[in-house]
Protein backbone atom coordinates (compact mmCIF):
# COMPACT_ATOMS: atom_id res chain seq x y z
CA UNK A 1 0.00 0.00 0.00
CA UNK A 2 2.97 2.13 0.63
CA UNK A 3 4.34 1.53 -2.41
CA UNK A 4 0.98 2.63 -4.16
CA UNK A 5 0.60 5.82 -2.13
CA UNK A 6 3.97 6.56 -3.53
CA UNK A 7 3.37 6.33 -6.66
CA UNK A 8 0.11 8.54 -6.41
CA UNK A 9 2.07 11.03 -4.67
CA UNK A 10 4.98 11.13 -7.39
CA UNK A 11 2.03 10.83 -10.31
CA UNK A 12 0.58 14.03 -8.20
CA UNK A 13 4.15 16.27 -8.53
CA UNK A 14 4.71 14.87 -12.30
CA UNK A 15 1.15 16.25 -12.98
CA UNK A 16 2.04 19.72 -11.26
CA UNK A 17 5.47 19.97 -13.17
CA UNK A 18 4.04 18.96 -16.81
CA UNK A 19 1.20 21.53 -16.26
CA UNK A 20 3.48 24.50 -14.65
CA UNK A 21 5.76 23.43 -17.67
CA UNK A 22 3.18 23.63 -20.37
CA UNK A 23 1.71 26.96 -19.40
CA UNK A 24 5.61 28.41 -19.61
CA UNK A 25 5.98 26.97 -23.00
CA UNK A 26 2.27 28.37 -23.98
CA UNK A 27 3.44 31.70 -22.56
CA UNK A 28 7.16 31.56 -24.00
CA UNK A 29 5.48 30.41 -27.53
CA UNK A 30 2.45 32.40 -27.90
CA UNK A 31 1.76 34.48 -25.05
CA UNK A 32 3.67 37.97 -26.87
CA UNK A 33 2.64 37.26 -30.37
CA UNK A 34 -0.29 36.39 -30.96
CA UNK A 35 0.82 35.80 -35.00
CA UNK A 36 2.46 32.56 -33.44
CA UNK A 37 -1.03 30.81 -32.29
CA UNK A 38 -2.25 31.82 -35.74
CA UNK A 39 0.19 30.55 -37.38
CA UNK A 40 -1.25 27.40 -36.65
CA UNK A 41 -4.17 28.09 -38.29
CA UNK A 42 -3.37 29.72 -41.33
CA UNK A 43 -0.02 27.54 -42.12
CA UNK A 44 -2.30 24.18 -42.54
CA UNK A 45 -5.09 26.62 -44.19
CA UNK A 46 -3.23 27.93 -46.81
CA UNK A 47 -1.79 24.81 -47.82
CA UNK A 48 -5.55 23.61 -48.51
CA UNK A 49 -6.55 26.36 -50.26
CA UNK A 50 -3.51 25.81 -51.78
CA UNK A 51 -4.26 22.36 -52.69
CA UNK A 52 -7.87 23.00 -53.34
CA UNK A 53 -7.46 25.20 -56.21
CA UNK A 54 -4.50 23.73 -57.85
CA UNK A 55 -6.34 20.16 -57.58
CA UNK A 56 -10.03 21.72 -59.14
CA UNK A 57 -7.75 23.42 -61.83
CA UNK A 58 -6.32 19.36 -62.55
CA UNK A 59 -9.47 18.02 -62.19
CA UNK A 60 -11.00 18.69 -65.42
CA UNK A 61 -7.71 16.77 -66.58
CA UNK A 62 -7.73 13.28 -64.79
CA UNK A 63 -11.38 13.35 -63.60
CA UNK A 64 -11.23 12.19 -59.44
CA UNK A 65 -14.08 12.42 -57.70
CA UNK A 66 -12.27 12.31 -54.50
CA UNK A 67 -13.42 15.06 -51.98
CA UNK A 68 -9.86 17.52 -51.43
CA UNK A 69 -10.85 19.69 -49.02
CA UNK A 70 -10.94 17.03 -46.53
CA UNK A 71 -7.63 15.18 -48.17
CA UNK A 72 -6.07 18.55 -48.05
CA UNK A 73 -7.24 19.27 -44.55
CA UNK A 74 -6.33 15.16 -42.89
CA UNK A 75 -3.20 14.83 -45.19
CA UNK A 76 -1.60 18.37 -43.85
CA UNK A 77 -2.71 18.18 -40.42
CA UNK A 78 -1.33 14.82 -40.08
CA UNK A 79 1.79 15.89 -41.29
CA UNK A 80 2.00 19.01 -38.78
CA UNK A 81 2.17 15.74 -35.96
CA UNK A 82 4.55 13.81 -36.93
CA UNK A 83 6.40 16.35 -38.13
CA UNK A 84 6.50 18.95 -35.53
CA UNK A 85 6.59 16.67 -32.41
CA UNK A 86 9.47 15.08 -33.14
CA UNK A 87 10.49 18.79 -34.17
CA UNK A 88 9.62 20.29 -30.84
CA UNK A 89 11.91 17.70 -28.93
CA UNK A 90 14.53 18.01 -30.96
CA UNK A 91 17.79 19.76 -28.34
CA UNK A 92 15.12 20.65 -25.95
CA UNK A 93 17.37 20.21 -23.14
CA UNK A 94 19.97 23.10 -23.89
CA UNK A 95 16.72 26.49 -23.16
CA UNK A 96 15.50 23.89 -20.10
CA UNK A 97 19.12 23.34 -18.55
CA UNK A 98 18.11 26.58 -15.85
CA UNK A 99 15.04 24.70 -14.88
CA UNK A 100 16.46 21.60 -14.01
CA UNK A 101 17.68 22.58 -10.89
CA UNK A 102 14.35 21.68 -9.65
CA UNK A 103 15.17 18.17 -8.59
CA UNK A 104 11.48 17.43 -9.98
CA UNK A 105 11.41 18.84 -13.49
CA UNK A 106 12.89 15.88 -15.68
CA UNK A 107 13.80 15.53 -19.33
CA UNK A 108 10.18 13.85 -19.58
CA UNK A 109 8.34 16.38 -18.34
CA UNK A 110 9.48 18.86 -20.35
CA UNK A 111 9.26 16.33 -23.11
CA UNK A 112 5.84 15.55 -21.98
CA UNK A 113 4.75 19.40 -21.86
CA UNK A 114 6.09 19.74 -24.95
CA UNK A 115 4.17 17.43 -26.73
CA UNK A 116 0.99 18.35 -24.97
CA UNK A 117 1.34 21.98 -26.40
CA UNK A 118 2.14 20.36 -29.93
CA UNK A 119 -1.12 18.12 -29.63
CA UNK A 120 -3.53 20.60 -28.40
CA UNK A 121 -2.56 23.16 -30.83
CA UNK A 122 -2.16 20.52 -34.06
CA UNK A 123 -5.40 18.95 -33.24
CA UNK A 124 -7.16 22.46 -31.83
CA UNK A 125 -6.48 23.64 -35.78
CA UNK A 126 -7.52 20.14 -37.45
CA UNK A 127 -11.22 20.70 -35.98
CA UNK A 128 -11.51 24.49 -36.58
CA UNK A 129 -10.65 23.53 -40.19
CA UNK A 130 -12.85 20.96 -40.11
CA UNK A 131 -15.79 23.07 -38.99
CA UNK A 132 -14.99 25.78 -41.32
CA UNK A 133 -14.49 24.48 -44.22
CA UNK A 134 -17.99 22.14 -43.51
CA UNK A 135 -19.48 25.57 -42.61
CA UNK A 136 -18.84 27.36 -45.86
CA UNK A 137 -19.90 24.18 -47.20
CA UNK A 138 -17.03 23.11 -49.07
CA UNK A 139 -16.92 19.68 -48.04
CA UNK A 140 -19.37 17.31 -45.87
CA UNK A 141 -18.89 16.32 -42.34
CA UNK A 142 -16.84 12.95 -41.44
CA UNK A 143 -18.84 9.76 -42.07
CA UNK A 144 -17.35 8.58 -39.22
CA UNK A 145 -16.47 10.96 -36.36
CA UNK A 146 -15.37 7.91 -33.72
CA UNK A 147 -13.00 6.36 -36.80
CA UNK A 148 -11.12 9.58 -37.37
CA UNK A 149 -10.70 9.99 -33.66
CA UNK A 150 -9.43 6.76 -33.69
CA UNK A 151 -7.02 7.29 -36.73
CA UNK A 152 -6.02 10.70 -35.05
CA UNK A 153 -5.05 8.99 -31.98
CA UNK A 154 -2.96 6.53 -33.53
CA UNK A 155 -0.72 9.52 -35.25
CA UNK A 156 -0.37 11.33 -31.71
CA UNK A 157 1.04 8.24 -30.92
CA UNK A 158 3.24 7.90 -33.64
CA UNK A 159 4.34 11.34 -33.19
CA UNK A 160 5.09 11.02 -29.46
CA UNK A 161 6.92 7.89 -30.26
CA UNK A 162 8.68 9.31 -32.85
CA UNK A 163 9.62 12.47 -30.63
CA UNK A 164 11.17 11.01 -27.83
CA UNK A 165 12.98 9.31 -30.18
CA UNK A 166 14.10 11.77 -31.96
CA UNK A 167 14.76 14.19 -28.99
CA UNK A 168 17.26 11.52 -27.29
CA UNK A 169 18.95 10.95 -30.03
CA UNK A 170 19.47 14.38 -30.74
CA UNK A 171 21.15 14.91 -27.35
CA UNK A 172 23.55 12.36 -27.98
CA UNK A 173 24.49 13.25 -31.69
CA UNK A 174 24.57 16.14 -33.41
CA UNK A 175 25.27 14.99 -36.84
CA UNK A 176 21.70 13.03 -36.31
CA UNK A 177 19.95 16.35 -35.34
CA UNK A 178 21.09 17.98 -38.93
CA UNK A 179 20.26 15.10 -40.41
CA UNK A 180 16.37 15.06 -38.95
CA UNK A 181 15.25 17.56 -40.78
CA UNK A 182 16.55 17.59 -44.32
CA UNK A 183 15.55 14.00 -43.55
CA UNK A 184 11.46 15.34 -43.12
CA UNK A 185 11.78 17.23 -46.34
CA UNK A 186 12.45 14.01 -48.02
CA UNK A 187 9.54 11.86 -46.18
CA UNK A 188 7.06 14.57 -46.85
CA UNK A 189 6.04 13.29 -49.82
CA UNK A 190 6.08 9.93 -49.17
CA UNK A 191 3.92 10.18 -45.80
CA UNK A 192 0.38 10.49 -47.23
CA UNK A 193 -0.21 14.18 -46.98
CA UNK A 194 -0.62 14.73 -51.22
CA UNK A 195 -1.74 11.14 -52.44
CA UNK A 196 -4.08 8.03 -51.23
CA UNK A 197 -2.69 4.62 -51.03
CA UNK A 198 -4.98 3.04 -53.73
CA UNK A 199 -4.04 5.53 -56.60
CA UNK A 200 -0.39 4.44 -56.62
CA UNK A 201 1.29 1.85 -58.84
CA UNK A 202 1.31 -1.64 -56.68
CA UNK A 203 4.94 -1.87 -56.35
CA UNK A 204 5.06 1.92 -55.08
CA UNK A 205 2.13 1.08 -52.52
CA UNK A 206 4.56 -1.65 -50.63
CA UNK A 207 7.26 0.78 -50.70
CA UNK A 208 5.32 3.86 -48.70
CA UNK A 209 3.06 1.52 -46.42
CA UNK A 210 5.82 0.52 -44.75
CA UNK A 211 5.74 4.50 -43.17
CA UNK A 212 3.12 4.17 -40.06
CA UNK A 213 2.34 7.60 -40.93
CA UNK A 214 0.59 6.64 -43.66
CA UNK A 215 -1.65 4.04 -42.46
CA UNK A 216 -2.68 6.76 -39.90
CA UNK A 217 -3.33 9.04 -42.83
CA UNK A 218 -5.57 6.09 -44.56
CA UNK A 219 -7.30 5.55 -41.23
CA UNK A 220 -8.15 9.28 -40.57
CA UNK A 221 -9.32 9.62 -44.06
CA UNK A 222 -11.42 6.80 -44.62
CA UNK A 223 -13.27 8.14 -41.33
CA UNK A 224 -13.80 11.39 -43.48
CA UNK A 225 -14.55 10.02 -46.85
CA UNK A 226 -14.50 6.12 -46.65
CA UNK A 227 -17.35 5.77 -49.37
CA UNK A 228 -14.99 7.49 -51.86
CA UNK A 229 -12.06 4.89 -51.84
CA UNK A 230 -10.40 2.33 -50.54
CA UNK A 231 -8.23 2.39 -47.84
CA UNK A 232 -5.21 0.16 -47.47
CA UNK A 233 -4.03 0.04 -43.92
CA UNK A 234 -2.63 -2.38 -41.47
CA UNK A 235 -3.30 -1.87 -37.89
CA UNK A 236 -1.16 -4.50 -36.34
CA UNK A 237 1.85 -2.81 -38.13
CA UNK A 238 1.21 0.52 -36.89
CA UNK A 239 0.55 -1.00 -33.04
CA UNK A 240 3.80 -2.31 -32.95
CA UNK A 241 6.03 -0.02 -34.99
CA UNK A 242 4.52 2.72 -32.41
CA UNK A 243 4.98 0.45 -29.73
CA UNK A 244 9.12 -0.20 -30.03
CA UNK A 245 9.51 3.49 -31.14
CA UNK A 246 7.44 4.36 -27.79
CA UNK A 247 9.89 1.86 -26.22
CA UNK A 248 12.98 3.15 -27.93
CA UNK A 249 12.15 6.73 -27.33
CA UNK A 250 10.98 6.51 -23.45
CA UNK A 251 14.64 4.01 -22.87
CA UNK A 252 16.54 6.51 -24.40
CA UNK A 253 14.97 9.34 -22.84
CA UNK A 254 15.62 7.74 -19.53
CA UNK A 255 19.59 7.18 -20.39
CA UNK A 256 19.89 10.97 -21.78
CA UNK A 257 18.27 12.15 -18.62
CA UNK A 258 20.28 10.12 -16.35
CA UNK A 259 23.78 12.42 -18.07
CA UNK A 260 22.54 15.98 -17.54
CA UNK A 261 24.06 18.36 -15.42
CA UNK A 262 22.09 21.72 -14.59
CA UNK A 263 24.10 24.61 -15.59
CA UNK B 1 19.05 13.62 7.03
CA UNK B 2 20.91 13.70 4.31
CA UNK B 3 23.61 10.85 3.50
CA UNK B 4 26.05 10.22 0.91
CA UNK B 5 27.42 6.88 0.71
CA UNK B 6 30.72 6.15 -1.48
CA UNK B 7 29.25 8.47 -4.09
CA UNK B 8 31.46 8.86 -7.39
CA UNK B 9 30.99 11.52 -10.39
CA UNK B 10 32.69 11.25 -13.42
CA UNK B 11 32.15 13.55 -16.16
CA UNK B 12 33.27 12.79 -19.83
CA UNK B 13 35.54 15.70 -21.54
CA UNK B 14 36.95 15.44 -24.62
CA UNK B 15 40.73 14.42 -22.79
CA UNK B 16 39.07 11.51 -21.19
CA UNK B 17 37.33 11.27 -18.08
CA UNK B 18 37.90 13.21 -15.25
CA UNK B 19 36.62 12.00 -11.93
CA UNK B 20 35.69 14.96 -9.82
CA UNK B 21 34.18 13.09 -6.81
CA UNK B 22 35.95 10.07 -5.55
CA UNK B 23 33.79 8.10 -2.81
CA UNK B 24 32.50 10.57 -1.25
CA UNK B 25 30.65 9.69 2.70
CA UNK B 26 28.61 12.46 4.30
CA UNK B 27 25.97 12.24 6.66
CA UNK B 28 23.42 15.68 7.33
CA UNK B 29 21.14 15.60 10.13
CA UNK B 30 18.22 17.86 11.11
CA UNK B 31 19.22 21.24 11.83
CA UNK B 32 23.20 20.66 11.11
CA UNK B 33 25.30 23.67 9.45
CA UNK B 34 27.64 22.65 7.27
CA UNK B 35 30.52 24.37 5.45
CA UNK B 36 32.24 22.53 2.37
CA UNK B 37 35.32 24.46 1.46
CA UNK B 38 37.00 23.93 -2.10
CA UNK B 39 38.84 25.49 -4.55
CA UNK B 40 37.60 26.54 -7.67
CA UNK B 41 36.76 23.17 -9.77
CA UNK B 42 36.89 21.05 -6.72
CA UNK B 43 33.74 19.51 -7.26
CA UNK B 44 31.75 21.72 -4.53
CA UNK B 45 28.90 22.58 -7.36
CA UNK B 46 29.03 18.82 -8.42
CA UNK B 47 28.45 18.30 -4.35
CA UNK B 48 25.67 21.04 -4.19
CA UNK B 49 23.98 19.53 -7.45
CA UNK B 50 24.15 15.87 -6.81
CA UNK B 51 22.87 16.70 -2.47
CA UNK B 52 19.70 18.72 -4.44
CA UNK B 53 18.93 15.67 -6.66
CA UNK B 54 19.12 17.30 -9.97
CA UNK B 55 22.01 15.70 -10.82
CA UNK B 56 22.69 11.88 -10.59
CA UNK B 57 26.06 10.06 -8.99
CA UNK B 58 28.04 7.97 -11.38
CA UNK B 59 27.52 5.47 -8.18
CA UNK B 60 27.14 5.05 -4.85
CA UNK B 61 24.44 6.17 -2.92
CA UNK B 62 21.99 9.11 -2.00
CA UNK B 63 18.99 8.98 0.48
CA UNK B 64 17.25 11.94 1.12
CA UNK B 65 15.24 11.86 4.39
CA UNK B 66 14.35 15.40 4.16
CA UNK B 67 13.29 17.98 2.04
CA UNK B 68 15.94 19.65 0.33
CA UNK B 69 15.76 23.07 -1.73
CA UNK B 70 17.59 23.55 -5.28
CA UNK B 71 20.77 25.14 -5.15
CA UNK B 72 20.29 28.64 -4.04
CA UNK B 73 22.70 30.58 -6.02
CA UNK B 74 22.31 34.33 -8.26
CA UNK B 75 19.92 32.96 -10.22
CA UNK B 76 20.62 29.60 -12.28
CA UNK B 77 17.04 28.05 -11.52
CA UNK B 78 15.22 30.65 -14.23
CA UNK B 79 14.18 30.99 -17.54
CA UNK B 80 15.54 34.02 -18.56
CA UNK B 81 13.20 35.24 -20.97
CA UNK B 82 10.01 34.84 -18.85
CA UNK B 83 9.27 37.90 -16.30
CA UNK B 84 10.25 37.96 -12.57
CA UNK B 85 5.97 37.33 -12.12
CA UNK B 86 6.28 34.62 -14.24
CA UNK B 87 8.86 32.82 -12.81
CA UNK B 88 7.26 33.00 -9.44
CA UNK B 89 4.24 31.77 -10.78
CA UNK B 90 6.37 28.94 -12.42
CA UNK B 91 7.80 27.78 -9.57
CA UNK B 92 4.98 28.26 -7.26
CA UNK B 93 3.05 25.43 -9.34
CA UNK B 94 6.13 23.12 -9.41
CA UNK B 95 6.01 23.01 -5.81
CA UNK B 96 2.41 23.36 -4.99
CA UNK B 97 2.37 26.57 -3.64
CA UNK B 98 -0.60 29.62 -4.28
CA UNK B 99 1.19 32.47 -5.66
CA UNK B 100 -1.42 34.79 -4.34
CA UNK B 101 0.20 34.01 -1.31
CA UNK B 102 3.37 34.33 -1.79
CA UNK B 103 3.57 37.44 -4.43
CA UNK B 104 4.06 40.55 -1.66
CA UNK B 105 6.72 38.55 -0.04
CA UNK B 106 8.95 38.24 -3.02
CA UNK B 107 7.73 41.84 -3.90
CA UNK B 108 8.70 43.50 -0.97
CA UNK B 109 12.23 41.47 -0.55
CA UNK B 110 13.28 41.70 -4.42
CA UNK B 111 12.86 45.54 -4.67
CA UNK B 112 12.33 45.07 -8.39
CA UNK B 113 9.80 48.04 -8.80
CA UNK B 114 8.41 47.89 -12.39
CA UNK B 115 10.90 45.22 -13.19
CA UNK B 116 9.12 42.20 -11.60
CA UNK B 117 6.83 42.33 -14.56
CA UNK B 118 10.28 42.64 -17.18
CA UNK B 119 12.01 39.91 -18.33
CA UNK B 120 14.74 38.36 -16.37
CA UNK B 121 17.37 38.76 -18.86
CA UNK B 122 17.22 42.49 -18.49
CA UNK B 123 18.23 42.40 -15.19
CA UNK B 124 21.04 43.44 -13.34
CA UNK B 125 23.26 40.62 -11.43
CA UNK B 126 22.10 42.20 -8.15
CA UNK B 127 18.48 42.31 -8.86
CA UNK B 128 18.46 38.32 -10.17
CA UNK B 129 20.05 37.70 -6.95
CA UNK B 130 17.17 39.59 -4.62
CA UNK B 131 14.47 37.94 -7.31
CA UNK B 132 16.50 34.26 -6.64
CA UNK B 133 16.73 34.95 -3.04
CA UNK B 134 13.24 36.02 -2.50
CA UNK B 135 11.88 33.15 -4.58
CA UNK B 136 13.23 30.55 -3.11
CA UNK B 137 12.17 31.83 0.47
CA UNK B 138 8.57 31.05 -0.97
CA UNK B 139 9.31 27.48 -0.50
CA UNK B 140 9.80 26.16 2.88
CA UNK B 141 12.39 22.94 3.05
CA UNK B 142 14.57 21.36 5.76
CA UNK B 143 17.35 21.99 4.25
CA UNK B 144 18.74 24.91 2.45
CA UNK B 145 22.21 24.54 -0.34
CA UNK B 146 23.37 27.66 -0.60
CA UNK B 147 25.84 27.73 -3.01
CA UNK B 148 27.67 31.18 -3.38
CA UNK B 149 24.75 33.29 -3.11
CA UNK B 150 26.59 35.56 -0.76
CA UNK B 151 29.11 36.26 -3.54
CA UNK B 152 26.52 38.85 -4.94
CA UNK B 153 24.66 41.76 -3.69
CA UNK B 154 25.09 44.53 -1.65
CA UNK B 155 25.56 44.74 2.47
CA UNK B 156 22.03 45.51 2.50
CA UNK B 157 21.02 42.28 0.37
CA UNK B 158 22.99 40.55 2.78
CA UNK B 159 21.70 41.65 5.90
CA UNK B 160 18.51 40.38 4.50
CA UNK B 161 19.53 36.98 3.17
CA UNK B 162 21.00 36.66 6.92
CA UNK B 163 17.72 37.54 8.57
CA UNK B 164 15.73 35.10 6.51
CA UNK B 165 17.95 32.21 6.76
CA UNK B 166 19.93 32.25 9.50
CA UNK B 167 17.65 34.30 11.93
CA UNK B 168 13.85 32.84 10.26
CA UNK B 169 14.64 29.40 9.39
CA UNK B 170 17.74 28.89 12.28
CA UNK B 171 15.88 25.40 12.89
CA UNK B 172 16.75 24.26 9.57
CA UNK B 173 19.96 22.50 8.15
CA UNK B 174 22.22 24.46 6.03
CA UNK B 175 24.99 23.21 3.43
CA UNK B 176 26.75 26.27 2.72
CA UNK B 177 29.77 26.07 -0.42
CA UNK B 178 31.97 28.67 -0.81
CA UNK B 179 35.26 29.48 -0.32
CA UNK B 180 34.73 32.66 1.38
CA UNK B 181 36.56 31.32 4.77
CA UNK B 182 34.65 33.89 6.96
CA UNK B 183 31.23 33.09 5.39
CA UNK B 184 31.37 29.77 6.64
CA UNK B 185 33.04 30.79 9.96
CA UNK B 186 30.28 32.29 10.73
CA UNK B 187 27.29 30.28 10.08
CA UNK B 188 28.89 26.72 9.80
CA UNK B 189 28.97 24.11 12.99
CA UNK B 190 31.15 21.91 10.89
CA UNK B 191 32.84 21.83 7.99
CA UNK B 192 34.51 20.29 5.15
CA UNK B 193 37.21 20.55 3.10
CA UNK B 194 36.56 19.32 -0.58
CA UNK B 195 40.36 18.44 -2.13
CA UNK B 196 41.32 15.73 -4.87
CA UNK B 197 37.75 14.70 -5.02
CA UNK B 198 37.75 13.55 -1.56
CA UNK B 199 36.10 15.14 1.10
CA UNK B 200 37.82 15.91 4.23
CA UNK B 201 35.66 16.29 7.40
CA UNK B 202 36.98 18.48 10.42
CA UNK B 203 34.62 18.87 13.79
CA UNK B 204 36.46 21.87 14.08
CA UNK B 205 35.53 24.83 11.65
CA UNK B 206 38.71 26.69 12.22
CA UNK B 207 40.80 23.65 11.38
CA UNK B 208 39.11 23.19 8.47
CA UNK B 209 39.75 26.75 7.35
CA UNK B 210 43.65 26.14 8.16
CA UNK B 211 43.50 23.05 5.88
CA UNK B 212 41.77 24.21 2.93
CA UNK B 213 44.29 27.95 3.09
CA UNK B 214 47.15 25.69 3.29
CA UNK B 215 46.09 23.57 -0.09
CA UNK B 216 46.07 27.26 -1.42
CA UNK B 217 49.56 27.79 -0.20
CA UNK B 218 50.94 25.06 -1.78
Amino acid sequence: MKGLAELGESFAVQRRVVWALYLRETLTRYGRHNLGFLWLFLEPMIFTLGITTFWTLAKTIHGSDLPIVPFAITGYSSVLMWRNMPGRLAKAVEPNLGLMHHRNVRLIDIYLSRLLLEIGGVTMSFIFLTLFFWGIEWMKPPEDVLQVMFGWLLIIWFGAGLGFSIGSLSEQSEIFERLWHPATYLIFPLSGAAFIVDALPKGMQQIVLWLPMVHCVEVIREGFFGSAFTAHYNLGFVFVTNALLTLFGLANTLKVSRGITPE
Amino acid sequence: MIRLTNVNKVYATRAGSNHVLRGIDLTISAGEKIGILGRNGAGKSTTIRLLSGSELPTSGEIERGMSVSWPLAFGGAFQSSLTGRDNLRFICRIYGRDYTETVDFVQEFAELGVYFDEPVKHYSSGMRARLAFAISMVIEFDCFLIDEVVAVGDSRFHAKCHVELFEKRSDRSFVIVSHDTGYVQAHCDKAYVLRDGRLHAYENVDDAIRFHLEGDLN
